[in-house]
């Protein structure tokens, strides 16, 4: 399964999970399996005036990712990567190692609602 | 004559000068105010006009049809405002965050995008003597308040003088309610947050290309910065407006100040006349 992972700065597998989604510095692209990464860019979203969050899903879902993973995500994003019915991983922390071991090992459950509702970050 | 008087800060007293004007000029001729500060509009807590007919505030809405919708993301890819998701199978529209500007229907080569509209506010209309009033109302949870603030500009009534209490900040809103006026009334309070806000305003209208002066409220608290800056840059100050527990109190009864207190009175007559002879021009 390929899973798009937020990360505060590209750095493969040792890369940190970001909290942000919308806002995210980046997203490490990568199979749970063989652990291939690539590395896919959010700078447009970070200065975006509204809408990054819908933006970046609509970003990931271009690029072809069956699941998410993130510390937290907005209700518009949710609805996004539900729609073309991408996993969502939330509340992920550590590594992306970290994040792939869990999603195999099964410890993490798609979520059916966001858990990011108030404000803006 | 369009007067528009706005403010970089808050709660810097846009409403009591746009309220205060307004009685001061009514006893000269027609006057029309449209209170713009469409998510917290306040004059009326002053004039306590009764209004005598209202109208939605409408906007461009837009949908897909499905059935000629290939997923080729050209809307989403048109829209400035991220307020499109293009699927698979459909495109998603997010129309709190649409700005109405149609992008998505030149861009998109199907006419799959279908255009309608919305309501997303409402308009009041009120009316005594010289003086008619209108005041924009932004539903809850809606964010865009430059369609409804066109909606009321278009729909002004005529009159000799028009006032236009613009939103606060110097973003999207208080841009769309201040252009295309003749004159503006910056008001600002002498702190260091009103003067930093009062130079983002500045800046803000020069851009536009529009004559500004300033009313320095609550004037006599806080430093002297704000008056320094203004005879720096240039910037008439065309009123101050003293510090005063006696405005303050008859504020908090939801009283004008302007029918009260003579000599406070005549700050706004001398102001309503400057406005009037289209002072700034000489």
């Amino acid at each position: 399964m390929k899973v798009a992972i937020c990360v505060t700065e590209n750095k493969g597998l040792d890369s940190l999970v970001d909290s942000r989604f919308g806002r995210t510095s980046g997203f490490v692209l990568c199979d749970t399996e063989t652990e291939e990464c690539e590395y896919l860019s959010n700078e447009q979203n970070l200065n975006a005036l509204q809408g990054a969050g819908v933006q970046a899903a609509q970003n990931v879902v271009n690029a072809g990712a069956q699941a998410v993973a993130t510390g937290f995500c907005g209700p518009k994003a949710f609805q996004v990567l539900s729609a073309a019915r991408v996993h969502i991983f939330q509340d992920c922390k550590g590594s992306v190692r970290d994040v792939l071991q869990s999603i195999r090992e099964g410890n993490f459950s798609s979520s059916n609602m966001p858990n990011k509702t108030q404000g803006h970050w | 004559m369009k007067i528009a008087i706005a403010s970089g800060k808050g709660g810097t007293g846009k409403t009591t000068v746009a309220a205060n004007l307004a009685l001061a000029l009514e006893r000269q001729g027609s006057v029309v105010l449209a209170d713009c500060d469409v998510e917290e509009p306040n004059c009326n807590l002053f004039l306590q006009m009764e209004y005598s007919r209202e109208e939605p505030g409408v906007l461009p809405s837009f949908s897909c049809d499905i059935s000629r919708c290939d997923g080729c993301g050209a809307c989403a890819r048109a829209c400035r405002f991220n307020a499109i998701a293009s699927l698979p199978d459909r495109p998603l529209f997010f129309l709190e965050m649409c700005h109405a500007c149609g992008g998505c229907v030149l861009a998109w080569p199907h006419q799959a995008i279908i255009e309608g509209t919305r309501n997303n506010g409402v308009i009041r209309h009120a009316s005594r003597g010289n003086l008619a009033f209108l005041s924009g109302l932004l539903d809850v949870g809606e964010a865009m308040a430059t369609p409804l603030i066109r909606q009321m500009k278009k729909n002004l009534p005529p009159a000799e003088m028009v006032l236009i209490d613009a939103p606060p900040g110097a973003a999207c809103a208080m841009i769309e309610a201040v252009r295309e006026m003749d004159y503006i009334i910056l008001v600002s309070e002498p702190t260091p947050f009103g003067l930093n806000d009062l130079i983002i305003a500045m800046d803000a209208v020069e851009e536009l290309k529009l004559p500004f002066g300033v009313v320095i409220n609550r004037y006599g608290s806080g430093d002297d910065a704000l008056e320094e800056y203004c005879i720096s840059r240039g910037v008439p100050i065309i009123a101050k407006i003293p510090y005063s527990r006696e405005i303050a109190e008859a504020y908090s009864r939801g009283e004008l100040f302007y029918n009260l207190f003579p000599e406070l009175g005549k700050i706004v007559d001398d102001l309503a006349g400057y406005l009037r002879e289209g002072g700034w021009k000489e």
